[in-house]
Parts: C-alpha cells; structure tokens; sequence
C-alpha cells in the first residue's frame, strides 16, 4: 500500500533536510512543473486527478485554480492554511514537522500554475516546532534557489513567507484567514467575491490546505491516473485519517479514501481500550455530525461520509465512549465554539452561548425540557444560510446529531436533575 | 446617466418592475415593504451582520421549499422570486430579535432611546414577544465619549453601523470593535471626547440606545412628547435640512431631516449640537430702550416701544440699516424696505461683499453648474483650493470622503461587485482612492483622502490654481510656476481633471484671497470650455451669505466710511455684531456718528450692550425664514417654538417700524406668506420661489400638518400647574403646520416634513417612508429650489492672473485665518455644550519659525496686526509654511482682524 504523503516521515527522527528529501525524489515535481509544464497544463492535470480539498470542505483543488484569472498583469497570492485549530485534528502538524520539503515544493507548482509571485503560510500560533522546521526548510530552498528570483532559471520568481496566526479557530475560515493576514479583524469576508477574483489585499488568492498542497508535487510527478488508483472510491488519493478518544491506539494513519471507519478504529486504532464501550464519533472534527455504532462500515470519503448524514471533514476522529457523559461531551465542544465566534453575525454570537448555557444547566441538573426544544430550535437558526459563515452551522452539527442519538442521556438529566456520570 | 432598463421580480406572488443592479432589501423598502434590518444603512451599504433581513427565495416557479436569504446581500436580477411572508422566515427573524435580546438589558422604561428605537420596532414587527433566556446577562463597563454623547454598551445588539459610520463613512480614528465572541464591544480604546466632526451621527445610525445625544439627555423628554419642525441649519453656507424639537418653549434637540441633493441622512456635530443658544440665559427676550446716552437699558413693554419708535422715525430722518448674512432673506428684505435699498448696508466687508459678488455673478453667468452635496459624492477627481473643509464646511469635506471611495467602487464594479456591497468593494479598493487634490496653508483631516496635497500661502495656492486653468487650456491664461515639481503638480492635476468623468473644482472665500478665487473659477472654466464638464463649489461663509448678496446694498465699510462725512439720526443693525466684522475703533466711531442705534438680535452681546433700542429677534427655532445656501439653493425653515414674552421675527418687528415709520398702508405684511409675496415680487431673481413653497393656506385634506406625532401625551398635564383643562392650540398663522397632535398625519410635502413616522416605524429610519428609494429622493422632489439655474452657451471668460510676489521685511509674518468647526461660528459658539470643545485662541507657526524666535508650543506670543495687538498662544505646526502665521479667528472673545494681511510677532519674554 502506497503512503505517498508520510512515506518519509519517522516520528522518532527530525524530518529530511533539503539534500536528503532530494536524494529520495524531493523536488522532482519542481523542476518538471517549472521546466516542462505550463501554468494551464497543471492546472488541468489537478482537475484531471479530482484533488479534493483536505481542509474538510472537500472542493474540487484544480477547479479552485481555475476560477484565478490569468489574462491580467496584477500581483497574485497562494496561501497555505496551516492554521490547523479543528479540535481533535492534528494531521497537518504532523506533515508539517514531519516533511516542510514535501509542503514548500507543492506550493512552489500551485503558485506556478496561478502565476502567484508571493506565497504565505499561515501557521497556528501554537505550531511553533512545525514554524521552525518551515523556516529552517524555506531558507534552505531559498539557498538552493527553489525560491526567490528565477527559480532553477526558469526566469519564474517566488517568495514564500511564515506567518504565525495570534490563534483563533476563526483564521481557519479562508477569508477570515485573509483579513488576518491583511492585519484586519479576523472576520469572514463576505463571498462572492471569493478569494480567486478578490482575496489577499483584494488580488486574485489561492488559499488550498496543508495536506492538499503536500499532493500537488506528487500529481505532478506520478500523474492523475496515478492518483486516482490511490483510492478505494472514486474520489483519488490517499487521506491521514487520525482518531483521539479512548482507544487502543491513537493515531494518524495514511489510508487509502474509501477505508471503513470500523478498518481505521479496530484495525489501525486497535479497538476501544479495556472496559471503555464505543458509544459514537465526530468522524472530521468537532464541527461534524456524530455517526454511531450502524456507521461503523461506513466508506471514509466525502460523499459516502455525507451520505449518512456527517461530513468527512478533517477526517480525524473523535471517539465517545460511554464512561463520557455526551451532555457534558457536547458541553464542551459548544463552549469552544462559542469562544471563537468572531462576533459578527447574530445566529453565532448570540445563539452559541445561549446553547452552552442550556447545555452547562442540564448537566448540572437544572435543565428543563422545554431546554431541549430551543437546542433544537437553536441548532436550526444556526443552519448553513441563516448565518455569515461556517462557523455555527458547523458547531451546531454535533449538537444537532448529538440530541437525537443521546436523546435518553439528556432526558435523564432533566428528570434525574443530575448527571448520571456523576456520583 | 443611461437609464437603467427595469427588470421584473415577484414579490410574494406579484410582479413588480424594479431598477437593475441594487440589492434586494433597498428594492423592497423602496417599493414599501416592511422587511426588518437593522445594519444596512443605505448611505454605508450593505454587510450581512445581523441577519435580520431575511427573506425566502425560491429557484424558480415551481419551487414550494426556497431558502432562506439576506436580502440586503442579494442583488436583484431578473426572474428573482421572493417571499416576504413566508412562514419559516419570519420564525427566522423573531429568532435574531431572541438571540439579540438575549443579552439586551430590556431598560426601555429609562432608556433615552425609548420610543423612538428601532430595536422596539423591530421587535414588534418580528413578533417575539416571549422571552425563554433564563439565564444571566453580559454586561459592559460604559465610557465617558465627551459632552456630545452618551454611551450605554450593554443595550449594544451589535449591528456595526457605528463603525461602520465612524471609521469607513467618517473618517474617525478613535471609536472601534474590540474583542470578539457576544462580547464584542464598540468604543474608544479609553474614555475620551470622540474625536470625529460627525459623531453625533451615532445617535441616528445606533438602532437603539447605545450612542444616544447627551445634550437632550441634559433636559431630557420623552420622543413622543417633542413638537417639531422643518428646519435649516444655520451654522454654515451649506443649509443642511434639520428637524428642530421643542418641549416647554426650550429647543431640546436637532436631528438631520433629510434632503437626497443636500445632507442627505447626516449632519456635522456643529449643526446637531450648536442649538442650544437658542435656550441660552444669554437670549434677549423683551424689548430694552435706554433713555438717554448715559443711562443703562431696560425693559419697556410694546407700546412704550412702539412709542418710542414713533419718536425716533418722527425725529430723525437720516435712517440707514445694515442687514446680516445670518439673517434671513425675508428680514434682509425689510430692513431694506424700512430703509429703503440705497440706506441698506450688507453688514459685512467690503472685501467680502466683493468676492461674495464675485462668486455669484460667476456662478450666474458663467453657464458652469455648481453642485449639490450629492453631486460632490458623485466625484470622481476632486480639487480643493485654499478651503480648510473641515472647519467651514464640514459635511462637505463628508462629501469629498465619500468621492475618494468612488475609485473603489468603479475597481470593484469592474470585478462585478456592486456598490452596495460595502465589505468587497473596501478589500478591492484597499488604499485606492479617487484622485483628490487639496492645496491649502496647513493639514487638515481630510488631507488623508488626498492623492496629493499642496502647503503654500494664498499666492501661491492661487498661482497653482491658474497654473492648473493654463495647463487645461490655451485660452486660459498663460501661467507657469517657475518651481518644477510644482508646474509638474499643476499639469499632473489638469490631467486628472480632464480624464475624470465627474470632476469637481472645490474653493471658498473663507481664506479672503480674491485672487484664489479667480484662480478657481478660471479652473472651472478652461475644464468647462475644453471638455464640457466639471462643476464649481464655492463655500461662503454664513448660512445666508449667498442670499444677502441678491439683494441690493452697499457693504459696512461703506456705512462706516460714510459716518466719517455725515452724521446718522438712527442706525438698525439686524442680528448682526458688527463687532466681529470690523475692528472697534471703527465699530464705535459709527455708534458715536449715530444718534439712535436700535439692534434686533437674540444674544446679549457687545453690541446689544452699546444700542440705545434692542428689540429681542426670534432665532431660527421661532422663525420662518429662507436661506439661500452656497450653491443657490433657497431652503425654508419654520417655527417650532411658539413666541413668548416679546420674541418676535426679526421681518415681524421690521414690518412694525414699517408701518410706525410711514403711517401708511402700503405694507401690510401680516404673516409670513405676506412678505415672502412682496420678496418675490421686488426681485427677478426671487421669482423661482413663487411656485415652490406651499403657503400657510396649503392642506392636506383640509388639515394642516401636525408638529407633534400622534403619540403626543400631556398636552393637558404638562399645564395643569396653571389649569386643569387644555389651554387651546397656539394658532399658526404663518405656515401649513399646526402645534399640535391633530392634523393629517399622510406624508406631508417634503419641505413640510417635521418628524418621521409611519406605522410600525417610531424611529428615525421611518426615514425610509418619504424616500423614493433609500438614498434616493424626498417622494416629490427634495426640499429646496435652485435660484442659479447655470445659462447655456455662456460666452467664454476668464479672470487675469495678478499674483503679487510675497515678500517680508524682517520679523514680519504672513497671517492667514484658522477656522475652527467649534468656535468659528457665531451663534453655536453660544452653546454651553458646544462651547466645551472650544479651542483657545492660537497661532499655527512653523516650528522652525519658533525655534529662531525661541519659543515653545503654548507659549504666550505678542501679534501685531494692522493696529490690534493680540497676545495669544503659540501652536507649532510642520505643515504650515515658513514666515507664515495661521491665526484662529472668530473664537468668542477674540477681536477682530482683518486678514489675510501681515503682522510681526514677538517673544514676549524677551520683549520683557
């Protein structure tokens, strides 16, 4: 089984310094992108290998390209999110500490293939080993003239910068990520105009995610076809899918999309430790609808994930096991979200904190109810549309999901007045 | 503008033909609809924040489910299907007014804002009505933002119009968004006066009590309980249109009334907060008469007056009157019948009267438009010669900011984003701005709009001038700057002027330079003849400055040169201290060559205190009146306190010594309709009034227009000191509006408008119910008439270029005025709230300047100018130019001095 992303990535040592990544076929991809390749033809090979996002959106990468007008002289952006803040999600740090090379050359082909002359990465703040094997990796390309002025003589010219975010979920979101870069309020923008006409300092952006610009140079190298048969759906590729909880073995896995939840959580994670029973799982991240026990054969990938009614996501599982209160669980996952709501529109900021004060009342036994029907109510409002952004259509998927499968646990709260995972 | 072809939408079932390229809220208010928001405002567009907005659209006919839309987000294309109505929407929206009020301290019952809240509207109209938040409250530390306003955060449901106005409309620096989550909070990073010229327009723009006016807060009453009228501000030449609130005969409040050509939905704080002079101890309320030279005023009632006046015009034959640029047409007008026009003296300099003179007869015959506010919006290069905007204008340098946005927005259209679109239009725009040139003596605030600014004194801010006007035509004439960059300067600013396709040419006779003012109309000119456009604004300095200069009289240089050969019998001065327009060696020299002086004016001041008769004059709070404003726009204010004591219009009194002088019937000017038929009637140039303004007999179904809204409570408990039953309806004979409750409350001409109301809609933004469309129009036509209508194929002519080089003798400055937003003006100087942001008299020097002198910033300086010797503090400012002085004028207390001229000044400490 090919792992094409983490194949040169080994825990226990530091990651491939330039020399080395390029002695195992680092770069490769450069050089026969800058060389060979138009701007167009890299695109169109993206598009042709049906590179889906990996920031858990899932859009089309080579489409994303194309929408970049290219008939204009103006500057153009490529930004990398590295602002991984998804809670239960660590993917990206690990190809970030583990390979930067493998990054930076994926982003040298999709600023190529936009005519970007500039090039950011905008890291989560708390990143800090991942920031500093970047630096260490840009200044090395940078020294070999991988980036800078006309790149391996290609006349083609480059700069790449690390950006390390002040640290808000919020900067995740594409265009709030834009406006923090700018040195604004890290609001989300208002779309259309999406990033590809008006982005970073209002010029045509890509903004593509760690994991997926880690495949650009990959694509290049090996072909669409190629990636393709990388999967067991018809969705190409490989994915690092992880799980945290309690397991076995928690992990970051490189798997082949398509790979069952129950394969990744028994086979890979090891099962449910000793004593501890599976009771559900946020199988992309927080902002995902919990699947339970019946989902478990369900394919990882995206249409097959939303199929029944979550998303994939990040991909990165969040197990619940029934030794965890889901009240006290949802508690939780609100009470961040309603945190790092930028305040801008009202379903959001207003509705989020009402939902965890709901929802700290009924684990402290003083919920009522009529409680559970403005959760659901609340859960609604917040709906995708209803709101400026993401961000409270994707808090409200755990609760919303989490309110019909744990309906009992949080009835028992109300009549009981008391959590029963408290004694 | 092509005439944009209409496209068909359906609106819950029925058709409607609406304008292409709007969104889709600003379509459906304008059509009618009542669809709640609270942060779109149409003059700052659109962002999506509050959610309020929504309607339901649906992909074709057959589609039954739709999806939820923010109609302020969504542009209005062809075929759009929509439903107002719909059953899940309007769950949606009562659910935003749940969550807003979640938080929201429900303290209506003490809250400033109460009954005139678009929150309480909005709440109504969503329906929610129960509340199920049983939790605790955030709350918020209040801020101290000055004298101006109050602030009351925790009420904050979070709509951004305050920034949004603040930092992205106005300009202002010091009010923000701070934190995130539902604890954003907007307000200075500490406690501090709001800095920004137009704050008081948070009062308005703040959809329920966060920002609400302090004065008010100062004699508070309750909304519903103010009796109000169509007002002009009179604080500046631009006549912006106000409505004026009365409670127990004081004025309590101003807020903007809207004119789509003039201010549009704002107004300047001078405007918003001057008013209370109008209520001021200061305020001369009976008639006083001093016996004999020697003797001191006092009160007299009417018919000891009037006999006394009797007298007076029986004895003494030689009668001159000076008129006012503060005054009134209609009592301009009869003061010159009183005096008859060759008596009639302007009351301002000759040096003003000239250039005043100048301006009106270039904007009469030259064929070049001069623009409205809305026009200057509509810029798309813009050049300012020796105007400091800010302070003599300032919403006109509101309307040059918002031209410096249209670069912006023509970028983003280009992307196919409209302009409503506010947040996408900003990040395209970044710092591109449209090309805006300003060349004055020292910075202002509005120089952060400009592409280029130019620091000169008046000469060579002229010279430039007529540089630029020989650059844009060979017929102009031929002037060169011997300075390089700046030739390169003028021809760079020729340049964006000729490729602009809305450029405007901005001046004023403010700084007092005949020859700048030449300079810009010949600007106007060479653009107007080579490229058949551009437009002129000229600002003058009062709000009746252009009015007083259609009618026929000499200038008080002229009426003091005069008592130098003959002695006056009786002297009138109307609202007017002359005190503040000519030195008072010459102020007293013509008091002491009259006999009698007789002063009518509202405020107890110098002259008041010299005159031998002063009558108390009606301030515009208890007037009708015109102004004629700086582009020619003659605009009407009525009454909105009923007179008391002896407070009368000062044309009323006039119309008195009219009759008591002549003994006879000719004038028989009763009510106002009266005078204004005989004004239009004495001048050609009046005759366009004629068939505008609806006279005292206009009715709206045979009733008159009520001042105060249906909700009026206590018009029998606010006298039930005196008496228990209703103490009548003051009648009104001068005007179609009625001091009451009862009348038609349909919407009334927009000249006529004296509150907003429309069912369901107690706050200002029933605005939108008297607008052909938000931004748009008054419905019928915006109050106003021009009196310049520009003629066509006016024959080409241009002033000649006389520019004299400066040159000093050692130690000596040139001084050119400073003026001051606060301070400047005359009667919102009188305001006890107002007068707190008053600057003390200063002089702008050049730092270096201070240096050789060996002074520091406020240190005491000794100026000598002409013969007034002035000691006064220093300000160093980079800006200004070397041996160049910018000396505050017209600060209460300071004298007069006639500038620009020249003056030395001293170090005092080693002068001592």
């Amino acid at each position: 089984m090919e792992r094409p992303l983490t194949q040169h990535i080994h825990s226990e040592s530091s990651p491939l310094n330039l020399k080395e990544y390029q002695q195992v076929g680092g770069y490769a991809g450069v050089q026969k992108a800058l060389k060979e390749m138009t701007p167009a033809e890299i695109t169109n090979l993206v598009k042709t290998s049906n590179l889906l996002g990996r920031g858990g959106a899932g859009f089309p990468t080579g489409v994303k390209w194309s929408l970049v007008p290219m008939d204009k002289e103006e500057p153009k952006y490529l930004v990398c999110n590295a602002d991984e803040m998804e809670p239960g999600t660590f993917k990206d740090r690990y190809l970030l500490e583990g390979n930067p090379h493998q990054l930076i050359a994926g982003m040298i082909i999709a600023a190529y293939a936009i005519q970007a002359q500039t090039a950011y990465i905008f890291l989560r703040w708390a990143y800090k080993k991942a920031e500093a094997e970047l630096r260490k990796a840009i200044a090395e390309a940078y020294a070999a003239g991988l980036l800078g002025k006309n790149i391996l003589g290609t006349g083609y010219n480059l700069e790449m910068n690390v950006h390390s975010s002040a640290g808000r979920y919020i900067c995740g979101e594409e265009t709030a990520l834009l406006n923090s870069l700018e040195g604004k309020r890290a609001i989300p923008r208002t779309k259309p105009p999406f990033p590809a006409i008006s982005g970073l300092f209002g010029k045509p952006t890509v903004v593509n995610n760690v994991e997926t610009l880690c495949w650009i140079s990959h694509i290049v190298e090996n072909g669409a076809d190629w990636f393709k048969g990388l999967s067991l759906t018809e969705t190409g590729g490989t994915k690092v899918f992880g799980i945290s909880g309690k397991v076995k073995k928690p992990g970051l896995w490189e798997l082949p999309l398509g790979t069952t939840i129950r394969e990744i959580l028994e086979v890979h994670a090891g099962g449910m430790l000793e004593g501890y029973g599976f009771r559900g799982l946020l199988p992309g991240g927080a902002s995902t609808d919990f699947l339970i026990e019946e989902h478990l054969d369900v394919k990882m990938d995206f249409s097959t994930v939303g199929a029944v009614g979550s998303r994939m996501g990040t991909g990165t599982m969040i197990i619940l096991d029934d030794k965890t209160c889901p009240v006290a669980f949802l508690h939780n996952v609100e009470k961040f979200f309603a945190l790092e709501s930028c305040g801008f529109c009202t379903p959001c900021r207003e509705g989020l904190p009402w939902v965890v004060k709901i929802l700290e009342a009924i684990e402290n036994g003083n919920g009522r109810m009529e409680h559970l029907d403005i959760l659901k109510q609340q859960t609604k409002y917040m709906g995708p549309g209803n709101t400026f952004c993401a961000h409270a259509p994707g808090a409200a998927e755990p609760l919303q999901s989490g309110l019909n499968y744990f309906h009992d646990d949080f009835v028992s709260h109300i009549n009981n007045k008391k959590c029963p995972w408290k004694s | 503008m092509p005439l944009e072809i209409m496209i068909k939408i359906q609106i819950d079932g029925k058709e409607y033909e609406v304008e292409p390229k709007k969104n889709l809220l600003e379509t459906c208010l304008a059509l009618g609809f009542d669809i709640p928001h609270f942060c779109f405002h149409a003059a700052l567009g659109s962002v999506g924040a509050c959610r309020l907005c929504a309607v339901k659209k649906f992909r074709n006919a057959e589609d039954t489910k739709g999806k939820i839309v923010m109609s302020c987000m969504e542009p209005v294309v062809e075929g759009l299907i929509i439903s107002t109505d719909d059953e899940e929407t309007k769950q949606f929206r009562a659910a935003v007014i749940e969550g807003l009020m979640t938080n929201h301290p429900h303290d209506c019952p003490i809250c400033d804002e109460g009954g005139e809240c678009h929150l309480q509207d909005m709440t109504v109209m969503t329906g929610h009505n129960y509340r199920r938040f049983d939790f605790k409250k955030r709350t918020f530390q209040n801020q101290n933002i000055g004298p101006f306003i109050h602030h009351e955060m925790n009420r904050c449901i979070e709509c951004y119009r305050c920034v949004r106005f603040y930092r992205d409309y106005a300009g202002g620096k010091d009010l923000n968004v701070f934190a995130s989550r539902n604890n954003v909070y907007f307000g200075r990073l500490e406690d501090g006066t709001l800095e920004n010229e137009f704050s008081g327009n948070l009062v308005e723009v703040c959809p329920t009590g966060v920002f609400t006016d302090k004065t008010l807060k100062n004699h508070y009453t309750r909304k519903w309980d103010l009796s109000n009228a169509p007002s002009v501000c009179t604080h500046c030449s631009l006549g912006c249109n106000i409505i004026a609130s009365e409670r127990y005969d004081s004025l309590r409040r101003i807020m903007s009334r809207y004119n789509g050509e003039v201010n549009g939905y704002f107004i300047c704080d001078r405007g918003r907060f001057g008013y209370e002079f109008v209520n001021d101890e200061k305020r001369i309320r009976k008639a006083e008469i001093r016996s004999g030279k020697t003797e001191i005023l006092t009160e007299v009632d009417d018919s000891t007056l009037f006999s006394t006046l009797k007298d007076t015009f029986t004895a003494n034959k030689k009668v001159i009157g000076i008129g006012s640029p503060r005054a009134s047409l209609e009592a301009n007008y009869a003061l010159s019948v009183l005096v008859g026009s060759y008596n009639f003296y302007h009351g301002i300099s000759t040096k003003e009267q000239d250039i005043t003179k100048t301006v009106l007869n270039f904007l009469q015959q030259s064929g070049i438009p001069t623009p409205s506010l809305k026009q200057i919006e509509k810029a798309d290069a813009v050049l300012i010669l020796g105007e400091d905007l800010v302070n003599t204008a300032p919403m006109m340098a509101l309307a040059v900011r918002e031209a410096s946005r249209n670069k912006g927005k023509e970028m983003a259209e280009k992307l196919g984003i409209p302009a409503w679109n506010a947040h996408p239009v900003m990040q395209v725009a970044q710092d591109a701005k449209s090309p805006i040139f300003i060349a004055t003596p020292f910075k202002d605030s509005l120089d952060e709009v400009a592409e280029t600014t130019f620091r000169g004194n008046l000469s060579d801010i002229a010279g430039l001038g007529f540089a630029v006007a020989s650059a844009l035509s060979a017929e102009a004439p031929t002037f060169k700057l011997t300075d390089k960059d700046q030739q390169s300067l003028a021809e760079k600013i020729a340049l964006k002027l000729k490729n602009a396709n809305n450029p405007v040419i901005i001046s004023g006779i403010n700084c007092g330079d005949e020859q700048l003012i030449r300079a810009a109309c010949n600007i106007a000119t060479a653009l107007y003849s080579a490229e058949k456009k551009g437009v002129l604004s000229m600002v003058l300095p009062e709000s009746n400055s252009m009015g007083l200069a259609y009618l026929e009289g000499k200038s008080l240089d002229d009426a003091i040169s005069l008592t130098e050969k003959e002695e006056i019998d009786t002297l009138i001065v109307l609202e007017n201290d002359l005190y503040r327009r000519a030195t008072s060696t010459s102020v007293e020299q013509l008091f002491d060559r009259c006999k009698q002086v007789i002063v009518l004016d509202q405020l107890t001041n110098k002259m008041t205190l010299k005159a031998d008769i002063v009558v108390p004059a009606a301030t515009f709070a208890e007037a009708e009146g015109t102004l004629v404003n700086n582009e020619g726009r003659a605009q009407r204010y009525y009454k909105t306190i009923v007179n008391k004591n002896q407070v009368k219009e000062s044309w009323r009194w006039l119309a008195e010594m009219i009759r008591i002088k002549t003994d006879s019937p000719s004038v028989q000017w009763k009510k106002f309709d009266d005078i204004t038929s005989a004004l239009i009637a004495s001048n050609a140039a009046f005759a366009a009034l004629k068939n505008y303004f609806s006279d005292a007999d206009f009715r709206m179904l045979n009733e008159k227009i009520p001042r105060q809204p249906l909700r009026y409570s206590g018009r029998t408990s606010m006298h039930a000191n005196v008496a228990v039953t209703e103490t009548g309806i003051q009648p009104d004979i001068d005007s179609p509006l009625a001091f009451t409750m009862e009348g038609s409350h349909a919407n009334p001409p927009s000249s006529l408008v004296p509150f907003y109301w429309s069912p369901g809609w107690n706050s200002v933004q029933a605005v939108n119910k008297y607008l052909d469309e938000p931004n748009g129009r008054m419905k019928g036509g915006d109050a106003g008439i021009k009196l310049i209508i520009s003629v066509e194929n006016a024959k080409t002519t241009y002033f000649k270029a006389n520019i004299q080089p400066v040159e000093l003798t050692k130690g000596e400055f040139l001084i050119v005025p400073v003026y001051q937003i606060f301070g400047s003006d005359e009667m919102s100087s009188a305001a006890s709230t107002l007068s707190q942001r008053i600057p003390e008299p200063f002089v702008y020097l050049n730092p270096k300047d201070a240096e050789a002198l060996k002074l520091e910033a406020d240190e005491l300086i000794q100026l000598e100018i002409d013969n007034t010797i002035l000691k006064i503090k220093i300000r160093t400012e980079a800006s200004i130019g070397l041996g160049m002085a910018g000396l505050s004028v017209n600060l209460p207390e300071m004298p007069f001095v006639d500038l620009p001229g020249r003056g030395k000044i001293y170090n005092m400490k080693v002068e001592s």
